[in-house]
């Protein structure tokens, strides 16, 4: 006889207050202790919500219509708030900025523990336990708004696990970190299901990043559980019903017709292809290009120099310089020209200067050295595209033209801030370029952030459009994906330097974070970044091995 | 994005000592200003603050807030000059002010207007030091055994205020952006801008309620107290307001250190008052002499 489930959905359908569709459906499920369990699903497919009937916040905080029966770790959330199930789960949502509510980082960490009324010698063993377990020590004197965004997203993990719950429920806890603080994130979560057997439920659209940690996939859609099963078997399920959902390396092998398990991970597909004479011969991860600091050098400025000599760029940068008055510098005689039609990838990690070099780019910022100039108006669609709507319907927001081409034309009515995630992003981006002449550059700063594939490719093919008509675009993101889907040249940022300035081919076949998944499969082979490219690369291997 | 008056961590001996104490230390010099009169102590627990400041490395910030004092202080001194009718020593006659009587403006009405000022400004020093020094989270920490809600809305204002700072500018970076910002009006555009912003905070607010209820926030009950060893700088700066508190009461109650404003400006300059003065100083920089036990930061 199996053990008790730690979490079990019976039967569980939910509708928001005032919405017309039920956001849950007569959802089923059970989660063993100790389980890791994926959830994936496009947005608006009820992952989120799931999430918080599990921590009862759904129905306590949000209201609405419920029905079913969720238990947790053997407590009934109809009966129990989210106040007591908290002693059991712990949560971590998206924005790390509204799950810290102290301001220091030991507060935080004791803030969980007093509320319950623990004694004061708990409650000090819990913080210093808590942090030990998860890292965060050496940031226990540090102010809370001091921290990084990753720290932040540590700390507020390890403030919800001071009361040593038994399972963990994350909703996208990633969308908001660089690729090192993710994986960082996910090194930890696979610590705590190792070492204290703590159960996880993880909502995830870069599935690519956490499958191998999981032991089961439970795939939303509509507010159903469309599949429920072994990562293997979702991503068989995923390959003939939904294609949005498959990981890089499943779809490469499925599109190079490989007779093998769907892949979990860069490994596995590269044992298949190995095992079938498929991977390239040089297929050891390539060396992140010339190695000597004159050949990085000459390489960054390269396609810099390439553009200079062509006509009027539509956006020249000239040894830019940004000093805070009583702080760092944050860019770093930055060089960098846009030409029309250009689609350019901004990467780096968290706080390398994307973000003020975007500012610097749209004149929001002036230069501290340095030259900023354009052959027009210069559109920035910041971070959060909530940040541009004023007005309570979006027809008011932008001309109908411009709504009719973001495909909003049958939101008029609705408020702009009840938009999913990406008609928001649609909607600002409308916003930023609707103008009667339109803007010779187009910068979006970091637009994929918790966006699922099927809106990342679509905002890619939108970006692609703009440039075909001659608009300069460049999109910071840390998703390299995203990059080779849209852009043709990347620049790499580091400590607000451009340190890395070629073709996307070039520079995210090599890396080790910045590549995509089909280029660490392929080792860089024939600079294939996505599957499809990686599949055709593939079969033109395959067919001069068979003409050899 | 930290405020200008915002705790500032620290390897100092403020910073080191638990924050009820640095909190009464900043009080007792609080006190000792209100308390006392005399031009030359109040200069001296001035120079004793800004001393402080330097020594727990906030001198520039709490120099800075000077000029608040200075903002504030010249009002009140010109304030003072023209409506006090007490002081025999005339320096300007305005007239017949009708209803206001004569204008007369005298050297004590103009002597005690910058003894208030010179009062406030200290206050507003030692205020600024207490809050870039002393730990509001511990100290709220301490606050939520009498009222937890009460102290965890406090510590809730302290975290949200520079995050909806943070917010606010950016949506002022966002509209800027827009290209129909330069056709809308200023006084619309600002109007939109406020009704969008109150929007954004209340998303924040209802995140962090979220977050508040997660964390067992309407099960909460009484908080205990912790029971931790004193430290060496505890004991410094409990002793040191003390002795700011006895010396105060000391410069109260005796003749040495008198000064009366009024009819006749009368101010001592007595060997006992520069005592008091030295005193009173040497005492309130005295826990800033030890260094040991401090955690570098």
């Amino acid at each position: 006889m199996s053990a008790a489930p730690i979490l079990s959905f019976d039967e569980v359908s939910y509708r928001y207050p005032g919405a017309e569709e039920a956001a849950l459906q007569r959802v089923c499920l059970e989660m063993q202790e100790g389980e890791v369990c994926l959830l994936a699903g496009l947005s608006g497919g009820g992952k989120s919500t799931l999430l918080r009937a599990a921590c009862g916040l759904v129905p306590h905080f949000h209201g609405g219509t419920f029905a079913g029966r969720v238990t947790v770790c053997g407590r009934d959330t109809r009966e129990h708030g989210p106040a007591q199930l908290g002693a059991h789960t712990a949560v971590l949502f998206q924005d790390p900025e509204t799950q810290l509510v102290m301001s220091s980082v030991r507060a935080e960490l004791a803030l969980a523990l007093e509320s319950r009324g623990q004694s004061p010698d708990v409650v000090a063993r819990g913080v210093e336990e808590v942090a030990l377990a998860i890292g965060v020590d050496h940031l226990l004197h540090r102010r809370t708004a001091e921290l990084s965004g990753g720290e932040k997203q540590r700390v507020a993990l390890a403030a919800a696990l001071a009361g040593r719950p038994r399972i963990v429920l994350l909703d996208e806890p990633t969308s908001q970190l660089d690729p090192v603080a993710g994986e960082e994130l996910f090194g930890l979560l696979r610590r705590l299901n190792q070492e204290w057997e703590t159960s996880i439920l993880i909502a995830e659209h870069r599935l690519e990043r956490c499958l191998h940690l999981a032991d089961r996939v439970v795939a939303m859609a509509n507010g159903c559980v469309a599949h429920d099963g072994a990562p293997v078997s979702f991503l068989s399920w995923a390959g003939e019903h939904a294609e949005h959902l498959q990981t890089p390396a499943a779809r490469l092998l499925q599109l190079s017709g490989v007779d093998a398990p769907p892949p979990t991970g860069v490994r596995q597909a590269r044992s298949s292809l190995r095992a079938r004479g498929l991977l390239p011969e040089d297929g050891s991860l390539a060396a992140p290009g010339p190695a000597s600091p004159k050949g990085r050098r000459a390489l960054a400025g390269l396609a810099t120099r390439r553009l200079q000599r062509g006509p009027e760029p539509a956006l020249r940068m000239r040894g830019v310089w940004h000093e805070l008055k009583d702080g760092p510098a944050i860019l770093r005689g930055v060089d960098l020209t846009l030409a029309g039609g250009e689609v350019v990838a901004l990467m780096g990690a968290n706080g390398a200067g994307k973000s003020t070099l975007l500012r610097h780019a749209a004149g929001l910022l002036e230069p501290t050295r340095g030259k900023v100039g354009s052959a027009g108006r210069v559109a920035l669609l910041l971070q959060n595209p909530g940040d541009y709507f004023l007005h309570e319907r979006v027809e008011l927001e932008a001309s109908t033209a411009a709504i009719e081409r973001a495909g909003l034309a049958a939101m008029t009515q609705r408020n702009p801030r009840d938009l999913s995630g990406g008609e928001r992003q649609r909607l600002a981006l409308a916003i930023v370029t609707d103008s009667q002449q339109p803007p010779a550059v187009l910068a979006l700063d970091e637009p994929t952030r918790g966006m699922d594939r099927g809106a990342k490719a679509a905002l890619a093919q939108d970006l692609r459009c703009r440039a075909h008509q001659g608009m300069a675009v460049i999109v910071a993101t840390h998703d390299p994906e995203f990059a080779a889907a849209c852009a043709q040249r990347a620049v790499l940022l580091a400590g607000g330097s451009v340190i890395a300035d070629a073709s996307c081919a070039e520079l995210l076949s090599g890396g080790w974070y910045f590549a995509t998944e089909t280029a660490r499969i392929l080792g860089g082979h024939g600079g294939a970044l996505l599957p499809q490219q990686g599949a055709q690369a593939i079969a033109d291997l395959a067919g001069v091995r068979s003409a050899a | 994005m930290t405020g200008a008056l915002s705790y500032r961590p620290s390897a100092s001996p403020l910073h080191a000592a638990r924050a009820t104490v640095g909190a009464c230390w900043a009080l007792s010099l609080t006190i000792a200003v209100v308390v006392i009169d005399h031009p030359l102590v109040l200069v001296s627990i001035g120079v004793a603050c800004l001393t402080a400041s330097f020594a727990v490395g906030v001198g520039r910030q709490v120099a800075r807030a000077l000029r608040v004092a200075l903002a504030i202080g010249v009002p009140l001194v010109i304030i003072n000059v023209l409506v006090s009718r007490e002081g025999l020593t005339v320096f300007a006659r305005l007239g017949n002010l009708g209803p206001f009587g004569q204008g007369d403006l005298t050297v004590e009405s103009l002597v005690y207007g910058l003894v208030i000022a010179l009062k406030v400004s200290i206050v507003i020093l030692v205020c600024a030091l207490g809050s870039l020094a002393v730990d509001p989270d511990e100290l709220l920490s301490a606050c939520r055994r009498i009222s937890f809600r009460s102290a965890l809305t406090t510590s809730l204002t302290l975290r949200m205020v520079p995050l909806l700072a943070v917010d606010a500018q950016n949506l002022a970076q966002a509209q800027r952006t827009r290209p129909d910002a330069a056709t809308m009006g200023s006084l619309r555009r600002r109007a939109l801008l406020l009704a969008a912003s109150v929007g954004g905070a209340l998303d924040r607010a209802l995140d962090v309620a979220a977050t508040l209820e997660l964390r067992g926030f309407a099960t909460a009950g009484r908080v205990r107290r912790r029971r931790r060893p004193l430290s060496r700088h505890d004991l410094a700066f409990a002793g040191s307001a003390a002795g700011v508190l006895v010396l105060t009461l000391a410069v109260r109650l005796s003749r040495a250190a008198a000064f009366h404003a009024y009819p006749l400006l009368r101010v001592s300059t007595s060997t006992a008052t520069l005592g008091f003065c030295v005193a009173i100083a040497a005492v309130a920089l005295a826990p800033f002499l030890s260094r040991r036990g401090i955690e570098p930061r």
